[in-house]
């Protein structure tokens, strides 16, 4: 066998080969439940199926998806620069602190404007944390894979010492939480009844917004150059330090977005865990979305449901939560190992063999 | 003779926190010599970590386990070099997805063990040691592993320097291409590389759950396959330097909660960023000098390589 | 009795894709022999020694070795056999030393110190001094084209393939490399010498093959066949005088570059010292040099890449501008074609309309950064039209067209910015006759318009018929300009060395 690199990449292939990485993700899944002496299809079943059988379920699922989405597009666009921002965890976290310390500190005050300034907080309170990765990469040239990581390590820290020192809930029983925010500075809920809010419309109109950046302006064309091609920019002169502030502000900014419209949404409170691990889901969502902002909002949907299904193995199977991470694991592996057939013809025998045989002939 | 033995055991405790951190180094070292970036240390360690455990506990012997370890590393990187190597999929991108992998895996797998307490290792060598003088019984501590992690590096950087694989593996990070038309298999090459990293992980992960807690908790490497690749930079690809880098931190993470020994009040979440905050730190420090770091990096570090034919 | 030949090639081909790049190819080197093997950039010379050398495997045909017939599978095979090739792109490890990358192209296990005595001694020998203990990365250009040599020669080889060895050498260095490569054909060594140059052919070889378009077109003696026959068996048709239209007598200078100095970037860089020159209106200005003589570095400090210390370094139609970046100074009226083409000059995986737009972001195609693709698609026909690129439309990807018409649409899109100075970087490096005339004839077209045009080039030959005025670049430091008319190529290749000629 053999791999002939095709003159460009293959469309086709590039919308089947996350089609195929989940059945393969699927299968191995069914081969894991197995091992761990559980039915695969009833397995299957409570992930893929079951959790989309009642409205609820689907609820559900747009309030899962919603922080994976926001975070997936600004880990995408800085893909495209070649600025991996892998910290959007800590940016989320940074996100919910700031926005949740606002909301804090407004206390009982009504009014409109409450609602806004906790936003703003979120969005600056993860931009901020993405901001000291740019200025480190910038400034002393400290690559932000590592130090946007570090900084999620510190931020899950931070906010536990937070919950458990300074904005601990005085009449919490000593819980590690603080007080629960006061309805001005929560987010209204879309559907009654059901747990979804006005932050899953964010996310919907983030897609767009994300799309036209890439893809009509010079700011993401410039983007799109660095990171494609570095010398080619240097030469443009579009500059690559630009490229990596834009894309760690903006995908710390969606990131603490998704971070305080968490808290301010269906949490409502600061607690140690807020985050299943979104941020590092979300890297999963980009790269399945192909980086796309449209194919990111079905990948997002599809991790929702891994979580949701996730959920439902451990109510019934008793399964660990950790399921949804080796399935999710999985998915990303097949993937970039099914992307090859997106750059590559796979040919068999071929040209080598015609070549003995005629060298001898 | 109190603060003769106080020193000996921070001493013990800084490198028995340093040998992880230079155990899954070396491995990454190697492996970036080779032209081969592999963010998945993490997610190796935690698997080794984990089969380790489950090894030693269902066998009883934590040589198997050590073994079980590394033989887990080593799949997990076959995964990736498969990924990398022969698909051509980006390094960076299969990195991440080995870490979140490992991540998953060594929860779901490691659930029936959580917090199984074992019997350490350097305890299970020498189980009887309450009449000891507390010096000795500081300095018994020091378990194998710590040995091994002291001497490795040595060995690494004369493997490196002196043998004729060593200048292979140094040939074919430097540039895939030269070394294709030389006749050299690049792809077996850092194939090999790839799996002694990943061997030395699972192995860093199995010395965590056998001897430096000892237990399993999930997610219980804490980022130290990330700090471990810091460590890489840091030393500018050199064993020795890593050696002493990681040694730096163990001494950074024990003085932490020596801290709170001496009475100084800190809250421990604060403690524990402590590593974390170090980490970027060193690299800040090393990564200014870039004209540096362009010398001693691999060239071909990261770099993909399509033989023509 | 005679020998038997060396080398006999007989019917090789070897298909990339849909093209042919080897079509029945024949072939015979005999023992001692110097044999040319003679061809335009895409004639297929490269992939006939890659298959020679064991590189790439042909797809059909047959190689025989002094009598004996044999398949070559990899360059260990190759070298088994006694087959040495010297690339034109070396393939050296920068930061190896001159022995273990010696010791990793010979595959023994021979120890260091040994090794380094031998290298010692075949470099005396056959006058290659270098030092078997120094990286690499310290040396020249023509130092490490030595090392290659000397890896070579110390597997005693019997065939020795060299691959146009004097693109990095000055002349006076290609005189001992000719003497050197005498004395190897002399003790039996077979020498197969590929090159595009006919001087250096007919001064250096027994025998010649000559290829197009993949296929063998002729065989001749160099020494009494003429250049101009050869280049016409080469080319396929006899090689038009290049036309250098009158022009007006150079303006005002349009780019003046005044004692600027630039520290290197990177660790095998090299700095710039004092630079000065002025280029005027309607003249085209050459400089030469070996590579790695700064020719990056100086392209980077006047394209705006790299800023300078002071802002009176460089100015552009009499504005300071060297502290000014790419793009303010892409206004003040700088176009610039660099050296490399995809990665630089344009992104492979972006279309031409896309690459259309790396330096043309005007305010009619990005009016408040929103991109205008009508505007832009236009440009990037017009472009593709005027230069007779050949590509899939405006749509096609960068990555998808051959170098030569890579690099028609880069200088297209250049001159389509209407510049008042256009620096061209190599601009023939790699491209086939025909579109080297194409690109010479614009930039003559161009320079008869008032705009100034400095070409940076290692090709002597280039520089000696485009440009009115040429400057060497040696070790950072740039010698000044003199007519064409008043110089020769022994007094640049002098310069080139570093020798002021007196």
């Amino acid at each position: 066998m053999r791999l002939e690199r095709r003159a460009s990449a293959s469309r086709v292939m590039a919308v089947l080969a996350p089609v195929l990485a989940l059945v393969c993700a699927a299968a191995g899944a069914a081969v894991l439940f197995a091992l761990l002496g559980r039915d695969p299809v009833s397995c299957l079943h409570t992930l893929f199926v079951a959790p989309l059988e009642d409205a609820n379920g689907w609820s559900e699922l747009a309030l899962k998806a919603t922080p994976l989405l926001l975070c997936a597009l600004g880990i995408a666009v800085g893909v495209q620069a070649n600025v991996w921002n892998i910290g959007a965890e800590g940016q989320f976290t940074m996100g919910a602190i700031a926005g949740g310390a606002v909301a804090l500190w407004l206390g009982p005050t009504e009014g409109w404007f409450v609602l806004p300034l906790v936003l703003m907080a979120g969005v600056l309170g993860g931009a901020a944390w993405g901001g000291v990765a740019a200025f480190l990469r910038t400034r002393f040239n400290a690559h932000e894979i590592l130090v946007t990581l570090m900084l999620s390590y510190i931020a899950v820290q931070v906010l536990g010492w937070l919950v458990r020192g300074p904005m601990q809930d005085p009449e919490g029983f000593n819980f590690p939480q603080t007080r629960q925010f006061e309805a001005a500075a929560m987010l209204p809920v879309l559907l009654e009844g059901s747990r979804v809010t006005v932050a899953a419309v964010f996310a919907l109109v983030a897609v767009p917004l994300a799309a036209l950046l890439l893809g009509r302006t010079m700011a993401g064309y410039r983007i799109r150059v660095v990171g494609l091609a570095p010398g080619a920019a240097r030469y443009a002169g579009f500059s690559e330090n630009g490229a990596v502030w834009v894309c760690l502000l903006l995908s710390g900014g969606l990131a603490g977005l998704a971070g305080v419209c968490e808290v301010a949404g269906p949490i409502g409170q600061l607690t140690p865990s807020i985050s299943p691990g979104y941020g590092f889901a979300a890297i999963i969502v980009a790269f399945l979305g192909r980086l796309s902002p449209v194919g990111m909002l079905f990948a997002a949907v599809l991790m929702a449901l891994l979580y949701l299904g996730a959920e439902g193995l451990q109510i019934t199977q008793q399964l660990p939560l950790a399921a949804a991470g080796v399935i999710q694991g999985m998915l990303l592996l097949f993937l970039l190992g099914a992307d090859v057939l997106t750059l590559y013809r796979v040919r068999f025998g071929g040209v080598r063999a015609h070549a003995k045989a005629s060298s001898h002939g | 003779m109190d603060d003769g033995v106080m020193l000996v055991a921070l001493l013990v405790a800084t490198l028995r926190a340093a040998a992880p951190l230079i155990l899954a180094g070396l491995g990454e070292l190697v492996c970036e010599r080779a032209g081969v970036l592999n963010l998945g240390v993490e997610g190796m360690m935690l698997v080794g970590a984990v089969v380790g455990f489950a090894a030693s506990v269902t066998t009883g012997s934590p040589v198997l386990g050590l073994l079980a370890a590394m033989a887990a590393g080593a799949a997990m990187a076959a995964v990736f070099a498969v990924l990398t190597l022969r698909l051509h999929a980006n390094q960076v991108a299969s990195g991440l997805a080995l870490t979140i992998f490992g991540i998953g895996f060594s929860a779901l797998f490691g659930a029936p063990y959580q917090s199984h307490p074992i019997t350490g290792l350097a305890t299970l060598i020498f189980p009887n040691l309450s009449g000891a003088h507390p010096l000795l019984q500081q300095l018994l501590l020091v378990d194998p592993l710590v040995w091994l992690a002291l001497a490795a590096p040595f060995a690494v950087a004369r493997f490196l320097a002196r043998s004729r694989a060593g200048l292979l593996l140094r040939a074919v990070g430097e540039s895939a291409e030269v070394a294709h038309a030389f006749g050299y298999k690049v792809v077996r090459i850092r194939g090999f590389a790839v799996l002694f990293g990943g061997a030395m992980a699972g192995l860093a992960g199995a010395y965590l759950s056998l001897a430096y807690t000892p237990m399993w908790t999930e997610n219980m490497v804490a980022g130290r396959g990330w700090i471990a690749l810091a460590l890489v930079v840091f030393s500018t690809w050199k064993p020795l330097l890593l050696a002493a880098g990681a040694i730096l931190f163990g001494f950074v993470t024990i003085a932490g909660f020596q801290a709170e020994a001496w009475g100084i009040p800190v809250a421990p979440n604060l403690l524990a960023t402590l590593p974390y905050a170090a980490t970027i730190l060193v690299l800040v420090l090393i990564s200014r000098d870039t004209l540096r770091l362009k010398l001693n990096a691999p060239a071909a570090l990261g770099k993909p390589f399509h033989p023509a034919g | 009795m005679a020998l038997p030949p060396r080398l006999v090639l007989r019917g090789i081909g070897k298909s990339y894709g849909g093209t042919r790049a080897n079509d029945g190819i024949d072939l015979t080197v005999m023992q001692g022999e110097i044999h040319a093997l003679l061809g335009e950039n895409g004639a297929g010379k490269s992939t006939l020694v890659k298959i020679i050398y064991g590189v790439v495997q042909p797809d059909a045909g047959s190689l025989e070795w002094e009598g004996k017939a044999v398949t070559i599978p990899d360059p260990n095979a190759a070298r088994r056999l006694g087959i040495g090739m010297v690339f034109q792109h070396f393939s050296l490890f920068e930061t190896l030393t001159v022995a273990e990358n010696i010791a990793l192209g010979l595959g023994t296990d021979e120890p260091l110190a040994a090794l380094s005595a031998r290298i010692s001694a075949t470099a005396a020998r056959y006058g290659l001094a270098v030092d078997p203990r120094v990286h690499v990365h310290h040396l020249s250009v023509g130092e490490r084209q030595r090392v290659e040599i000397l890896r070579c020669l110390l597997q005693e080889p019997r065939l020795l393939i060299m691959d146009e060895p004097t693109s990095v050498l000055t002349p006076q260095e290609a005189e001992g490399l000719f003497a050197m490569l005498r004395r190897l054909a002399a003790e039996g060594c077979s020498v197969l010498y590929i090159s595009h140059k006919l001087a250096e052919i007919r001064a250096l070889c027994d025998q010649a093959t000559v290829l197009r378009a993949g296929r063998v077109v002729a065989a001749c003696d160099p020494r009494v066949t003429p250049a101009a026959a050869m280049a016409e068996l080469m080319i396929g048709q006899a090689m038009a005088a290049p036309v250098r239209p009158a022009r007006p007598a150079a303006g005002d200078a349009v780019l003046a570059v005044m004692g600027l100095s630039l520290a290197a970037d990177s660790p095998f860089g090299t700095a710039l010292r004092a630079i000065g020159f002025t280029l005027r209106a309607g003249e085209i200005l050459g400089i030469g040099g070996v590579a790695g003589n700064g020719q990056k570095e100086l392209l980077a400090a006047i394209s705006g890449e790299r800023r300078a210390g002071e802002n009176g370094a460089v100015a552009i139609a009499g504005v300071a501008c060297g502290q000014a970046g790419a793009s303010a100074r892409r206004r003040l009226g700088l176009a610039v074609v660099p050296e490399e083409r995809l990665g630089r000059g344009a992104v492979a995986e972006l279309s031409l309309t896309e690459n259309a737009l790396l330096t043309g972001a005007t305010r009619e195609v990005a009016r408040h950064g929103v991109i205008r693709f009508a505007p832009l698609r236009r440009f990037a026909r017009g472009v593709i039209e005027s230069f007779r690129v050949v590509a899939a439309g405006s749509e096609a990807l960068a990555g998808s067209l051959s170098g030569g018409n890579m690099q028609k649409f880069i200088i297209g899109r250049e001159m389509g910015h209407a510049p008042l100075v256009l620096v061209a970087a190599h601009p023939t490096w790699g491209v086939d006759v025909g579109a080297a005339q194409a690109i010479h004839d614009a930039l003559h077209a161009l320079a008869a318009d008032g705009v100034g045009v400095l070409i940076i080039s290692e090709d002597l030959d280039e520089i000696f018929s485009v440009c009115d005025r040429i400057a060497v670049l040696h070790g950072g430091h740039l010698s000044a300009p003199v007519a064409v008319g008043e110089t020769s190529v022994e007094a640049v290749g002098l310069l080139m060395g570093g020798l002021d000629a007196a």
